[in-house]
């Protein structure tokens, strides 16, 4: 029960967290100071002040939009197990299913709410959301069947938290590939280097951010935080892999997620701070190499 | 007492179009009572086939015959049964849409043959359901198919509707000669036509691999399953939209009701059958979807997403044969429950989006798409409904689509090995099914989300729309009956479970092992907890939006475009151009043609660009092929001369050859 709310607490109040650390990071190898680690929920709490800002061609998806892609990012939040301890809803068989395509409601939402601006460089956006989703779930699948091999179990909880138990000799070559691959993804689905660069400031090249071009106020606020909830979760699922650490005290459990989600944070932001984005023709070559990465796991299962 | 409820229904629905071809061809009263009678009758037959899915009951009654084969044998199982629903249900609803879409006054030239046909094809599906016997089988089957021709040529003189009849008929009559080899077959090796269990006894295993491939081919070219899908886009799109979706929601079903009705007969299976109907599912819902994505006409989308959804429905049925030939009946439970879930689904909302098609078509003229943009303003019902329906057939959490991929996904990951079985997966490359499914989803969000944007979101693109408005209260009401439907199967799936149960339990029972429960293997409550828990939320959200709403400012401005001062409607993204970059990734598959003109010199002059996506298959290889081969035999005309003289030469020489062959032979 305690770590229910434990856990609810930390994915409501600590992604924002993650975008300060990451720009912090990035002000880091850039020689400068940068913003407050804190300044996400500045940021977070004036724009939930501000009035709203609608084109005239919006109809209600627009304003929908931000809404359920909130709610699915909650719920899916909810499905996944932080660390060693288990979700708040009790994992189900075939909850990575729901998992998954929840993210799937999201994008859709997201990009109608693109297209219901009727700007050409926001369908532009769309359409690149929507073929970079077309790669990145069968990797993610591919990812889930080699953890799914591994573990015996298609319910998250078990699925997460088995892997690492079956033999070193079994498990090692193909969660390292699965790793990298959900990197990959994680890089990819939460539109940073190399696929998308949040602080861009050409339309013709960005993909999450000209998708909101048109949003204002609190409407924007609520699909920052989204974002950043989503960043949260995909990266905790990544976190079981890279990192799947087991102390014998659950307070030391919470404060090594804590941690380990901050040095997520610094990788993203360190990614970001030596690398330039990819060119747009190159990303699907990048997250077909995911693909490869995930379905080269699962097949050196199936020897 | 069921079966003669689904027998009168079949009746009152066969009879429906009859009186009006009596009646004066530029009244309504004929159109009414047809619809009246087809209501009524679908009414009762439902009735019967919802008592017996409830009861699971099975009967069976023989009549009297009149041909020297086969004979008049009737079974309502609850297999039947469920057939049955989308039958009674699809057409009845169509046959209202109709009243305000397809109006007799206006279509005085066709629509008394339209209905006639149209309750013609409704009860000849029920009939196939029903038979117990494989010659009556092939007489509602043929019945089904010429009804079903003269549908889909409606406005005969459109040549595109008869081209497309054409290629119909060609394609379903391949499918036919396979059947009738299929049923010749099997009472041959039985003795009987009589489409009972087959014993182990009775047949060697080289008999059963006739059987199941004579099944996949006969039935996959009326599934629309790759590459037999052919006729399908043609005979869909060139369809009135209501007659559209009878084909795509009911008809396509009859193919995958006749798989799973021939191979639950079957003692057992090779590995290789379910491995190659789940193969050739992948490929129909993979391709099937990239397809769709190149189309420009509303219709043809929704068609090519027709064979998506059958590849779906093909792959839950290939898992359940896989589980059948291995012995596994968690994989027959997941996958044949997933595959008939989606049967029900598909036939909810691809109605819906045919019905939704034929709004638009009704309000702007044109199918064409990338004409639209900003309708859902004139035309609000039509696009929250064509939201629903688009939501569900890209499997979102919530509506019906997803909890029957749901359970196909399940049965593919037991694929890999169970708690109880670990690891010990006799047949791990089934498992490849979820990824590519996952793919079908995400490209399934890329088209529909590129449909409903470039339709009903943004700013109009040419005049087209400019005088759209809702569809009229029937026609409303009857796309709303099946939006609650999605609706409700996604929300409260447990029901439906119940009846899968029932249908699932009853296939191919000869095994000693019982079926476990649906309801231990797949524990839907979490799927209506979360769909309740996202409504919920979203609701919640909603309201503290509104709340903010009322404390700030609420300004309205143009698009941002990035300082440009003069953005016309024609710069948005077209339909096109949103999907050219996934297209992009299927080229080596689906060869798009592009015409690309050469821009040169500094004031270059006007031209134009044109992409559009033909039938791989259809356009590129079947035509060209049948015109060379029609050239080639262009080339006998030498001996035709048309002189009685030379074809009396022609004769003697003949004879000459066959005395010549005949006493060499000796």
């Amino acid at each position: 029960m305690i770590h229910s709310a434990i856990h609810l607490v930390l994915l409501l109040v600590f992604p924002p967290f993650m975008l300060g650390v990451i720009n912090k990071t990035k002000a880091f190898f850039g020689g400068r100071v940068g913003p407050p680690l804190l300044q996400p929920y500045r940021d977070l709490a004036r724009l939930m002040r501000k009035g709203l800002v609608f084109s005239t061609t919006t109809t209600w998806v627009f304003r929908a939009a931000p809404l359920v892609t909130l709610a699915t990012v909650i719920l899916a939040g909810l499905l996944i197990p932080l660390g060693p301890f288990s979700s708040p809803v009790r994992s189900f068989e075939g909850d990575l299913i729901l998992f998954t395509y929840l993210f799937g409601l999201a994008r859709f939402f997201t990009t109608a709410a693109a297209l219901d601006t009727g700007s050409a460089f926001e369908g532009m956006g769309a359409a690149r959301e929507v073929t970079f989703a077309c790669l990145s779930e069968p990797a993610l699948f591919f990812g889930f069947l080699v953890l799914i091999k591994l573990s015996g179990s298609f319910a998250l909880a078990t699925m997460l938290h088995g892997p690492w138990q079956a033999p070193w000799t079994t498990a090692a070559a193909p969660l390292v590939l699965v790793g990298v691959g959900f990197f990959v993804i994680l890089l990819a689905e939460n539109c940073r280097i190399p696929v998308d660069d949040p602080n861009t400031h050409l339309e013709l090249t960005m993909i999450h951010e000209v998708m909101v071009l048109d949003h204002s106020g609190p409407l924007f606020g609520v699909i920052l935080y989204a974002a950043s909830i989503k960043l949260f979760v995909l990266g905790s699922l990544f976190l079981h892999i890279a990192l799947p650490f087991k102390s014998c005290h659950p307070a030391v459990d919470w404060l090594v997620i804590l941690g380990e989600m901050t040095g997520l944070a610094v990788a993203v932001g360190s990614v970001e701070s030596v690398m330039a984005r990819l060119q747009m023709r190159h990303v699907p070559t990048l997250l077909i190499g995911a693909v490869l990465f995930c379905a080269f796991g699962f097949f050196l299962l199936l020897r | 007492m069921t079966l003669a409820l689904v027998l009168c229904g079949v009746v009152a629905i066969a009879v429906s179009g009859v009186p009006g071809l009596l009646m004066d061809h530029r009244g309504q009263a004929g159109q009414t009572l047809a619809t009246l009678l087809l209501v009524l009758g679908s009414a009762l037959g439902m009735t019967g086939a919802l008592g017996t899915l409830v009861s699971g009951a099975d009967v069976t009654r023989e009549g009297p015959w009149f041909l020297p084969w086969g004979m008049n044998a009737l079974r309502l199982d609850p297999l039947a049964a469920f057939f049955l629903v989308p039958i009674f249900l699809v057409p009845a609803l169509g046959s209202i849409y109709g009243q305000e879409y397809w109006k007799q006054p206006e279509h005085p030239e066709n629509g008394r043959k339209l209905r006639f046909f149209y309750g013609l094809l409704a009860a000849s599906m029920g009939m196939v359901a029903l038979a117990r016997d494989g010659f009556f089988f092939l007489i509602a089957w043929e019945i089904m198919a010429l009804s079903a021709y003269f549908l889909a040529t409606t406005e005969d003189d459109d040549p595109a509707a008869c081209r497309s009849g054409w290629i119909y008929l060609v394609a379903t009559h391949l499918g036919t000669i396979c059947l009738i080899s299929l049923f010749t077959f099997i009472r041959r090796t039985t003795g009987s036509t009589a489409l009972v269990p087959i014993a182990e006894s009775q047949v060697t295993s080289g008999a059963i691999t006739t059987i199941v491939v004579l099944t996949l081919l006969g039935f996959g070219f009326k599934a629309g399953l790759m590459p037999l899908h052919v006729w399908l886009p043609g005979a869909h799109a060139n369809a009135p939209s209501h007659v559209s979706a009878v084909l795509s929601g009911v008809m396509l079903k009859m193919g995958i009701y006749g798989m799973v009705r021939i191979t639950g007969l079957l003692p057992r299976l090779e590995p290789w059958h379910g491995a190659t109907l789940l193969a050739a599912g992948t490929v129909s819902a993979v391709l099937g979807v990239a397809l769709a994505l190149g189309q420009s006409d509303l219709k043809r989308v929704l068609a090519y997403s027709s064979i998506e959804n059958i590849g779906i429905i093909a792959m839950g049925l290939g898992l359940a044969l896989l589980g059948k030939s291995l012995d596994r009946r968690e994989w027959i439970a997941l996958g044949l429950a997933g595959a008939l879930l989606h049967v029900w689904n598909h036939s909810l909302f691809k109605s819906l989006l045919f019905f939704n098609a034929g709004a638009i078509i009704h309000a702007t003229h044109t199918r064409e798409f990338h004409r639209l943009g900003g309708l859902a303003r004139l035309m609000p019902r039509a696009a929250a409904l064509f939201l629903i329906g688009a939501a569900a057939i890209c499997a979102l959490p919530g509506l019906n689509g997803f909890v029957s991929e749901w359970l196909i996904y399940s049965g593919l990951f037991r694929t890999l090995g169970t708690p109880s079985d670990p690891l010990g997966a006799a047949w791990p490359f089934a498992a490849l099914g979820v990824p590519a499914l996952a793919v079908v989803g995400a490209l399934a969000v890329a088209c529909f989300v590129s449909v409903f944007g470039s339709i009903f979101l943004g700013a109009a693109r040419t005049d087209s729309g400019a005088h759209a408005h809702d569809p009229g209260k029937l026609m409303q009401s009857s796309m709303l009956v099946l939006g609650l439907g999605c609706a409700a199967i996604g929300l409260v799936p447990k029901p439906v479970l119940f009846l899968l149960e029932r249908v699932v339990s009853g296939w191919g029972a000869e095994s000693p092992l019982r079926s476990p429960a649906l309801g231990d293997l797949a524990p839907v409550g979490w799927i209506s907890a979360f769909g309740a828990g996202l409504l919920a939320l979203a609701g919640l959200l909603a309201v503290f939006y509104l709340r903010s709403r009322r404390r700030g400012p609420v300004g309205s401005s143009v698009t941002w475009d990035c300082g440009y001062a003069r953005p016309t409607a024609r710069m948005q993204y077209t339909p096109s151009s949103f999907t050219s970059f996934v297209s992009a990734l299927f080229q080596w598959s689906l060869w798009p043609k592009t015409h690309r003109p050469q821009i040169s010199g500094l004031f270059p002059k006007a031209a134009a660009f044109k992409a559009f996506q033909p039938d791989p298959l259809l356009d590129r290889g079947i035509l060209p092929a049948l015109s060379r081969t029609a050239r080639l035999i262009l080339r006998l005309r030498l001996l035709q001369q048309g002189q009685i003289q030379i074809y009396m030469l022609y004769s003697l020489a003949i004879l000459i050859l066959l005395f010549w062959w005949g006493r060499s032979g000796r």
